[in-house]
C-alpha cells in the first residue's frame, strides 16, 4: 500500500521538532535534513497577518518505513508539538484533507 | 517505543528503556513531558516521546530531543571542583571529591557565620524554572538556617507576584487556564469544556512552556474551536491566528485591563450573580474603572478604542455561546512597574465575568501543596532574630506575609557595603547564572559578589558566574541522571504529579534534592532526622496521595481526578470547610484591604514606567526608543544551551527586532550588528528587521554569553557583550516592591561593525 504525509501546516507553530527528531532518527549531519521547516511571512496580506511555517520533507524522507514496520509512528509525526503531521494511506489523504478544512494542508508522497 | 502500563523500565542490564516525566536539568518549568530514554552500555543513546503521557502524548520539543547532545557535551562539568578565591576569573579549577567539597562548605560556613555573628552571613540565590526552585529555599532555611534567600530578579518580577496576588484576591494558588489537566481523561472527560476565547496576555506560551503548562495544549484547544485574543506589543505566531490582537505599548497592561473592565461594567456584561454572591469591593472597582474610559486607554496603550471594546465584549459574553473564557497570563505582566495593578485588574476580569473555577475558565487549587508548601515551611529553622535581621527587612511586612524570599532589589546595596558593615559574606548560586540572567545591573553585581569570602555554584557548565565569582563548583545531574517528583506549578496549582525516573549515572553529578539533603545532614541533622534516604523524603512528600515514590514511578503520571469546578460552592476552597473563598472576607477581594495597608492602594491603577516619555521626558529625549526584552526562543532556556551546536545553528546570536521604519532611520539593515545603550549600560545584538514590532521600539533577546570565547577575566565568555540587563537600573520597581521595567525601558541604538569592533 502506498502512504503519504499530510501536513496541516495552517497550525504548524515552527517548533522544529520534526527537523531535529528526523535528523536524530536518520543519523543525519547538521548540514543534512529529512524535513525542513520553511517560513513565509510574517507579512500583511490583504489587511491580515500571513505567517506560515511549512514543513517540507526532502528526498531522504521515506516516511520512517522502518519505524512504521515496528508499529511506531514516524519520528516527526510522534514529536510534532502541534500534532499536524499524519502518515496515511494514499486513498485516505483526500478525505482527511477535506475533514481538516483549514485551507492550509499539504501532502508529500515519497517515490 | 512503548513501556507497558505499570512498568517504568524494560530491557536487559546493558540495553534498556526507561519511562520518565521531564523537569530538569537543563532548565525547564516542569510540565512532566513524557519521555522514553534508551540506555545502551551505560550511555544515553536516544530519547523519544512517550505516547502514554496524557498531557504530551508523545510530543517533545527540540530541547528534550537534544538532551543526549547536552548531556555528553565535552564542556559539561562532571566532578566537584575548587579554586583558590585569589584565582577568581582564572581557569585554575582543581577536581576534588564530594567529601572534600562538603568539608570546604562547612569550614567556610562556620567562618563567615562567626565573622558576621549570624547565619544570615550566607545568601542563597536561586535560578528560575529548574527543580532547584523547590530546594534553594530549603538550603537556606533548613541547612544554613539563614533567612537570606532570593531569586535575584529585580522587582521579584517572575511568577511570584501572580501567585501572591491570587493568594490575596482569591485565597487560592495559581489561576491557570482550564486544559482538563486534573482529569485522567483530560479533554475527553465530560466535565471539561473548552474556552470559547482564550486571552494570551503577555506571553508566548508555545515557545516558552511557562510554569507548569505544556504550551501546545493551546493548539489542542484551538483545534477544538477555542478562539484566541492576544495582548502583546509584538505580533506573535498566535497573534497571526487570533481573532483580536491588542498590540499595546509596553508597560501599559494595567490601563488596558482597566479599560476592558470599564467596557464590561458600563455595558453591563458582567456576571451579576457571581459578583453579588462572591465579590467584595465591586462598587469601589466600578468607581476606579470609570477613570479609564476606552478613549483615554487608547491614548495610553495605543490600542484602538473599538478593538478594546470588541475584545472585552468577546471575553465577557463568549459570543453568547454559553461557554466560558480564560486568560493565560505571562511574565510580561510582572516585568513592568504596573505589576501589582495589571495582575489585580486581570484577576478582576476573570472574577467579575464569572470565569473563575468554571469549565473553560481559569481554574484554581490550593495556595501551596507538596514540596511547594513544605519548602517555605522550613523557615521554622531560622531564629526570630535572624528573620528580623534579613536583607531588606524594612520592606516588610509585604515579603514576610506574601513571599518568603527577601526583596531582590535590597540585596545589591547590602552586598556593596564595606566589609565591616556587611552581614553577607558567602553566596550560594543554585542553578543561577546571575551575571547573565535575572538581576538588573549585573555590572554592579559582579563587583559586589567579588567581595564575598566564599562563593559556591551548582550548575552543569562553567558559566560566566562560576568563572568570575565562585570558589567551589558542584555538578548538577540532568533529568536522566536522577529521580524526582515533577510538581506542576511548583505546588501552587498541581492538578497532576509526574515521576522523574533516573535512567543512569554519569560522572559524579548530584540532583538538587540530594545536595540539599546531604548538606543538611551535616549542618542541621535535626531537620533531616526522619529521612534515611532521599527516597524516604520523596515518599513523605507525596504521602497525601497514598502512593510511595516507587509506586508513582510505576504509575508515571498521577492526575487528581477528584478536583471539582466551583469549589467555592462546595467548601473545598477553605481550610474550615465553609463555602466561599479563603480570604478575610470569604469573597474574591476586588478591593484589597491588605494592599491598602501595605501601600495605600487597594485597587488597580496605571502608573507609567519610570523610563517613559510621561515619567521622564528628559530621558526620553536622550533615549527615544522603547526597549523591551526577554522574548523566548525554542532553542534556549534563559542563559542555557548556547554551547550546544544543534541549537546554536538555529539561533546563533542575540537578536534585536526592529521595525523597518525605525531601522531605516538608524541606518540599520538585516543582520547588521547594533549597540543598544542608555546611561546605565549597553549590549550588542544582531538586527532583525520585521513589521511584527511597531516603529519606535525594539525587542532584545536576553541571557546571552558565548561559551566558545575566552572564559577568563576580563572577558568571562563575553558575558557583558550582549547583556541586555545592564541597561536596567536596580530598584526601579513598582508598588509593594513588585515589578521592574524589563519590558518597558528606554534606549538609543547605533550601528557597529561587529560584537567587538565599533
Amino acid at each position: 500500500m502506498r502512504y503519504g504525509m499530510l501536513i496541516d501546516y495552517g497550525l504548524c507553530t515552527g517548533c522544529k521538532s520534526c527537523e531535529v527528531s528526523c535528523r536524530k532518527e536518520k543519523g543525519l549531519t547538521l548540514e543534512e535534513w529529512g524535513i525542513l521547516v520553511e517560513q513565509i511571512g510574517p507579512k500583511r496580506l490583504a489587511g491580515e497577518w500571513e505567517w506560515d511555517f511549512v514543513p517540507v520533507p526532502s528526498r531522504l524522507c521515506d516516511l520512517c518505513e522502518e519505524r512504521r514496520a515496528e508499529g511506531k509512528k514516524a519520528a516527526c509525526e510522534l514529536h510534532c508539538l502541534a500534532q499536524v503531521i499524519e502518515i496515511l494511506p494514499l486513498e485516505d489523504l483526500g478525505r482527511r484533507m477535506a475533514e481538516l478544512d483549514h485551507g492550509k494542508v499539504s501532502c508529500f508522497l515519497p517515490r | 517505543m512503548q513501556i507497558p502500563e505499570g512498568e517504568y523500565r524494560v530491557g536487559t542490564d546493558d540495553d534498556y528503556y526507561v519511562r520518565t516525566n521531564v523537569w530538569s536539568a537543563p532548565g525547564c518549568h516542569g510540565a512532566a513531558c513524557g519521555a522514553i530514554l534508551h540506555v545502551k552500555d551505560g550511555k544515553l543513546v536516544d530519547i523519544e516521546g512517550d505516547e502514554s503521557n496524557p498531557i504530551t502524548n508523545g510530543r517533545l520539543c527540540i530541547k528534550c530531543l537534544g538532551i543526549p547532545e547536552y548531556q555528553y557535551h565535552p564542556d559539561r562539568i562532571l566532578y566537584p571542583m575548587k579554586r583558590d578565591p585569589k584565582d577568581r576569573g582564572k581557569n585554575t579549577w582543581e577536581r576534588i571529591t564530594w567529601d572534600e567539597a562538603y568539608d570546604l562548605i562547612e569550614e567556610n560556613y562556620y567562618k563567615v557565620r562567626e565573622k558576621s555573628g549570624t547565619n544570615n552571613a550566607v545568601l542563597t540565590l536561586g535560578g528560575t524554572g529548574r527543580e532547584a526552585t523547590m530546594f534553594y529555599p530549603v538550603i537556606s532555611f533548613a541547612d544554613f538556617r539563614s533567612a537570606n534567600v532570593a531569586a535575584p530578579i529585580s522587582g521579584d518580577s517572575c511568577y511570584g507576584p501572580r501567585c501572591m496576588i491570587a493568594s490575596y484576591m482569591f485565597g487560592t494558588g495559581y489561576p491557570e487556564v482550564d486544559s482538563g489537566m486534573f482529569f485522567n481523561k483530560k479533554y475527553d472527560d465530560p466535565r471539561f469544556e473548552r474556552s470559547e476565547y482564550m486571552i494570551i496576555w503577555g506571553s508566548n506560551p508555545l515557545v516558552s512552556n511557562p510554569a507548569g503548562y505544556f504550551g501546545h495544549q493551546i493548539i489542542d484547544m484551538m483545534k477544538m474551536g477555542t478562539k484566541i485574543i492576544v495582548v502583546d506589543p509584538q505580533i506573535t505566531w498566535l497573534g497571526s491566528r487570533a481573532e483580536y490582537v491588542l498590540q499595546l505599548r509596553p508597560g501599559t497592561d494595567a490601563a488596558l485591563a482597566l479599560g476592558m473592565l470599564n467596557v464590561i461594567i458600563n455595558e453591563d456584561l458582567y456576571d451579576h450573580d457571581f459578583v453579588e454572591k462572591w465579590c467584595y469591593g465591586f462598587d469601589e472597582l466600578s468607581e476606579r474603572v470609570s477613570e479609564y474610559p476606552v478613549e483615554r486607554v487608547e491614548e495610553i496603550t495605543q490600542v484602538p478604542a473599538e478593538l478594546i471594546r470588541k475584545a472585552a465584549r468577546a471575553y465577557a459574553t463568549a459570543d453568547g455561546t454559553g461557554r466560558n473564557c480564560s486568560i493565560f497570563m505571562g511574565v510580561a505582566m510582572e516585568m513592568q512597574v504596573d505589576c501589582v495593578s495589571d495582575i489585580q485588574a486581570v484577576l478582576s476580569l476573570i472574577a467579575i465575568c464569572g470565569n473563575l473555577d468554571v469549565p473553560g475558565g481559569n481554574v484554581v487549587g490550593p495556595r501551596a501543596s507538596f514540596t511547594g508548601a513544605w519548602r517555605y515551611e522550613q523557615i521554622k529553622w531560622v531564629s526570630e532574630e535572624d528573620k528580623k535581621g534579613r536583607i531588606g527587612e524594612e520592606r516588610e511586612p509585604i515579603e514576610r506575609n506574601a513571599l518568603s524570599n527577601v526583596q531582590s532589589d535590597a540585596i545589591l546595596p547590602e552586598l556593596e557595603l564595606p566589609d565591616d558593615e556587611r552581614t553577607v559574606r558567602m553566596i550560594w548560586f543554585n542553578s543561577c547564572n546571575a551575571l547573565v540572567c535575572m538581576p538588573a545591573e549585573p555590572q554592579r553585581w559582579i563587583e559586589a559578589c567579588k567581595k564575598m569570602d566564599f562563593n559556591v555554584v551548582q550548575d552543569l557548565f562553567l558559566t560566566p558566574t562560576a568563572m568570575a565569582l565562585c570558589d567551589l563548583f558542584l555538578p548538577v545531574a540532568t533529568f536522566p541522571e536522577h529521580d524526582g517528583i515533577v510538581q506542576i506549578h511548583y505546588g501552587r496549582h498541581t492538578p497532576y504529579l509526574g515521576a522523574e525516573v533516573k535512567a543512569l549515572d554519569y560522572g559524579e553529578t548530584k540532583s538538587d534534592l540530594q545536595v540539599t539533603f546531604e548538606l543538611g545532614k551535616r549542618l542541621n541533622p535535626e531537620a533531616w532526622a526522619q529521612f534515611e534516604t532521599i527516597e524516604d523524603f520523596m515518599d513523605d512528600q507525596i504521602a497525601p496521595t497514598g502512593l510511595t515514590f516507587d509506586e508513582l514511578r510505576h504509575e508515571g503520571i498521577l492526575s487528581f481526578d477528584g478536583w471539582n469546578y466551583k469549589k467555592y460552592e462546595t467548601g473545598e476552597m477553605r481550610a474550615d470547610g465553609q463555602v466561599g473563598f479563603d480570604t478575610i472576607t470569604g469573597m474574591v477581594e476586588l478591593y484589597s484591604m491588605h494592599f491598602e495597608q501595605w501601600c495605600g492602594e487597594p485597587l488597580p491603577k496605571h502608573e507609567p514606567s519610570p523610563f517613559s516619555e510621561e515619567a521622564n521626558p528628559e530621558m526620553a529625549a536622550k533615549y527615544p526608543i522603547i526597549l523591551t526584552t526577554g522574548g523566548r526562543k525554542w532553542t534556549q532556556f534563559h542563559s542555557e544551551w548556547h554551547q550546544v551546536e544543534s541549537m546554536r545553528q538555529i539561533d546563533p546570536w542575540p537578536v534585536l527586532t526592529i521595525n523597518p521604519e525605525t531601522a531605516a532611520e538608524y541606518g540599520l539593515s538585516e543582520k547588521d550588528w547594533a549597540e543598544v545603550y542608555n546611561d546605565t549600560g549597553k549590549a550588542r545584538l544582531k538586527v532583525h528587521v520585521s513589521t511584527v514590532i511597531k516603529p519606535g521600539m525594539v525587542h532584545a533577546t536576553h541571557g546571552w554569553w558565548f561559551p566558545e570565547q575566552d572564559g577568563e577575566a576580563p572577558n568571562y565568555f563575553g558575558a557583558f557583550k550582549s547583556n541586555i540587563n545592564t541597561l536596567l537600573p536596580n530598584d526601579s520597581i513598582g508598588r509593594m516592591y513588585k515589578g521592574a521595567p524589563y519590558k518597558s525601558n528606554l534606549c538609543n541604538i547605533r550601528r557597529v561593525r561587529s560584537l567587538d569592533e565599533d
